[in-house]
């Protein structure tokens, strides 16, 4: 393991007013500038000695990428920056947006969640040891996984989705999003870009060094969220080895639209499974039309887990995403 | 710009990873100023001059230059290749796409094409076609001189393959060999139905060398086949592009480029070996050559 130590290697402070000085800020450094937001992530980094950016570009004094707004069509727009106590406690999130809600209020503790940002959340890196360690895996830009080897301690890496690198997902808000329909708001010298949640988390299929589609220079401002679902039922559940505060071991999100006690429309994704949240388009498919009973859950329970594959320590992972995709049919209200 | 990429492994020790991927861009880079230098050098088509009409004497209008097997395994090779490479190198500039379980895929293609044609070289054709001696040396050297303009010297003719030729097959044959004995072993590594995962096959340090070999193969194959491109759509190299499509030479250019007593036009002439080629006047050319060989 890295050995934290007390102080950190010296960088440059860069602490833009506005945006567009941070997007400039970040092109000009590129990859050797780090994106400080909550710093909650970045201070392990940083002591670890793992990351060692030349320039640090802190948004804490970027007003406009805090703050919970109405949105076009109905939606909100929620600033990258805002913590995640303002979203787990405000009145439209939680009125309108329940899930998010639940799921931002489920990370860490109160303290974390004072500081950590939305923005942070989503776009966290994971939390594979070996990765952190600094060990020169995949996803460090080496050659092997040390988590997928025969004696690998790999109980917490993924079951599905691995391409090379088996690291997972820790983010809670960010299945609650991808269940959301939420699009996320970039920000480059370039211009603006938008993504669709779904797409905005990558595997190591496509790029095994990032897990989302941000890349140097890009800067999250914004997510935003489609107006709610008329009707809706949602289910947030975060299972963790501990109850006091800890990453999810799996995290499930769920909205169902029912009508007359039959399932319209679903999203159902699975965080912690896999290197991005899963969704599970199959099983959203064959619930459509039935009621959300027990054995539509256990069905889609099924059909989710199918195509998983554990590691030598992770089996468990899989009856646990069965069963939470169930829970997440069965007890959606 | 460093050339290797290197990183200490769990046990502290220092190991290399790979290739430094700056190396793609010198490989483009080297890749375009040779072909903008040859292009601006040697701008002229090169010829040997005049035909001997003696020795068209008795020789078909079209001659079979490369046998449908030889012509179906350079485009399968081209294609796989191509998709190597594309799966290769464009992620690493930039364009994102799942890549590997395409790239071991055609990696395997390639070794297939690769095995049939070693067994197309030892059971279908002569295997010392290939071979350089000192006639083909002599041959480089006039062939060099004639294009920079620097000799009024007749151009000699070539065998059934020109010195050039015979050197771009060795260099390929190496890179390639690099890359499909490397790239085996590097599927031990990745998910794949052929192969068992074995990462502990190696020391950290050897697979690293694995990874290195893997990608100056692959940067090489980069260079490689942005010459071999440029030559083959070079004007007067045209007539040998046509040939790897449709199979045969016609006569004028048989005469002119190569050697009768080096490559040697087979006796019995066979239209139907010649593919595509209408029926009547046309012959194989043995792959017979004389007196090439160790």
């Amino acid at each position: 393991m890295a050995v934290i130590r007390d102080m950190i290697p010296p960088f440059e402070l860069f602490q833009p007013a506005g945006v567009d000085d941070a997007v400039r800020l970040m092109q000009e450094h590129g990859d050797q500038g780090w994106v400080l937001a909550g710093g909650l992530d970045t201070f392990d980094w940083f002591k670890d000695r793992i990351k060692r950016p030349s320039a640090v570009i802190d948004l804490g004094g970027i007003d406009e990428l805090r703050g919970i707004s109405a949105g076009a069509d109905g939606g909100l727009e929620i600033g990258a920056m805002t913590s995640l106590t303002d979203i787990s406690e405000n009145a439209d999130v939680v009125g309108g947006y329940p899930l998010l809600a639940t799921s931002a209020g489920l990370v860490a503790t109160p303290q974390i969640r004072n500081q950590g940002t939305l923005g942070g959340n989503i776009a966290q890196d994971t939390r594979c040891w070996y990765y952190r360690s600094g060990w020169p895996c995949y996803r460090a830009g080496g050659n092997i996984c040390y988590a997928a080897t025969p004696r690998s301690m790999n109980r917490e890496h993924c079951i599905m989705g691995a391409s090379r690198c088996v690291a997972v997902n820790p983010s809670d808000t960010a299945p609650a999003l991808v269940a959301l329909d939420a699009e996320m708001v970039v920000a480059s010298t370039s211009g603006e870009r938008t993504y669709a949640a779904t797409d905005f988390f990558i595997g190591p299929d496509l790029d095994i060094t990032r897990m989302t589609v941000l890349e140097p220079g890009d800067l999250l401002t914004q997510i935003r969220l489609p107006a709610p679902w008329s009707g809706a039922r949602h289910y947030f559940e975060k299972i963790c080895d501990r109850k006091s505060w800890d990453f999810s071991l799996a995290s499930v999100a769920s909205m169902l639209n029912v009508e007359g006690g039959v399932i319209q429309d679903a999203r159902l994704v699975v965080n912690g499974i896999a290197p991005y949240p899963v969704r599970m388009g199959a099983a959203e498919a064959a619930v459509r039309g039935r009621a959300p009973s027990d054995e539509t859950g256990q069905m889609a329970g099924e059909i989710a887990v199918e195509g998983s594959r554990a590691l030598r320590h992770n089996d468990y992972k899989i009856a646990l995403t069965r069963n939470l995709v169930k829970r997440a049919i069965r007890d959606a209200a | 710009m460093e050339f290797l990429r290197r990183a200490l492994n769990p046990w502290g020790e220092d190991v290399p990873i790979g290739v430094s991927w700056d190396l793609i861009w010198a490989a483009v880079i080297i890749g375009a100023l040779f072909v903008v230098g040859h292009a601006l050098m040697v701008p002229k088509k090169v010829t040997t001059g005049e035909i001997d009409e003696n020795e068209a004497k008795g020789l078909p209008e079209k001659l079979q230059r490369h046998k449908p097997g030889a012509r179906v395994f350079h485009w399968s090779m081209s294609v796989a290749m191509f998709v190597l490479l594309i799966t290769a190198f464009f992620p690493l500039v930039g364009i994102q796409f799942a890549w590997v379980t395409i790239h071991w895929i055609a990696g395997v293609g390639l070794i297939l094409t690769v095995i049939y044609h070693i067994y197309h070289v030892f059971a279908k054709q002569d295997f010392w076609t290939m071979w350089i001696d000192r006639r083909d040396i002599d041959e480089g050297k006039q062939g060099l001189k004639a294009a920079l303009g620097r000799s009024e010297a007749k151009r000699s003719r070539s065998g059934k393959y020109p010195v050039d030729q015979k050197m771009f097959h060795h260099a390929a044959t190496l890179v390639t060999l690099g890359a499909v004995v490397t790239g085996v072993l590097m599927m031990f590594r990745v998910d794949n139905f052929l192969l068992p995962q074995n990462t502990y096959m190696f020391s950290d340090a050897a697979w690293g060398w694995v990874y290195v070999i893997h990608g100056i193969s692959g940067i090489g194959l980069i260079f490689l086949v942005m010459a071999h491109v440029y030559f083959a759509i070079r004007p007067e190299k045209r007539w040998m592009t046509w040939s790897m499509i449709n199979g045969w030479i016609d006569r004028d250019r048989y005469l002119e480029n190569h050697d009768p007593e080096r490559w040697v036009v087979a006796e019995q002439a066979s239209a139907a070996e010649v593919s595509g080629g209408g029926g009547t006047g046309q012959a194989a050319v043995s792959d017979k050559v004389r007196g090439e060989g160790p």
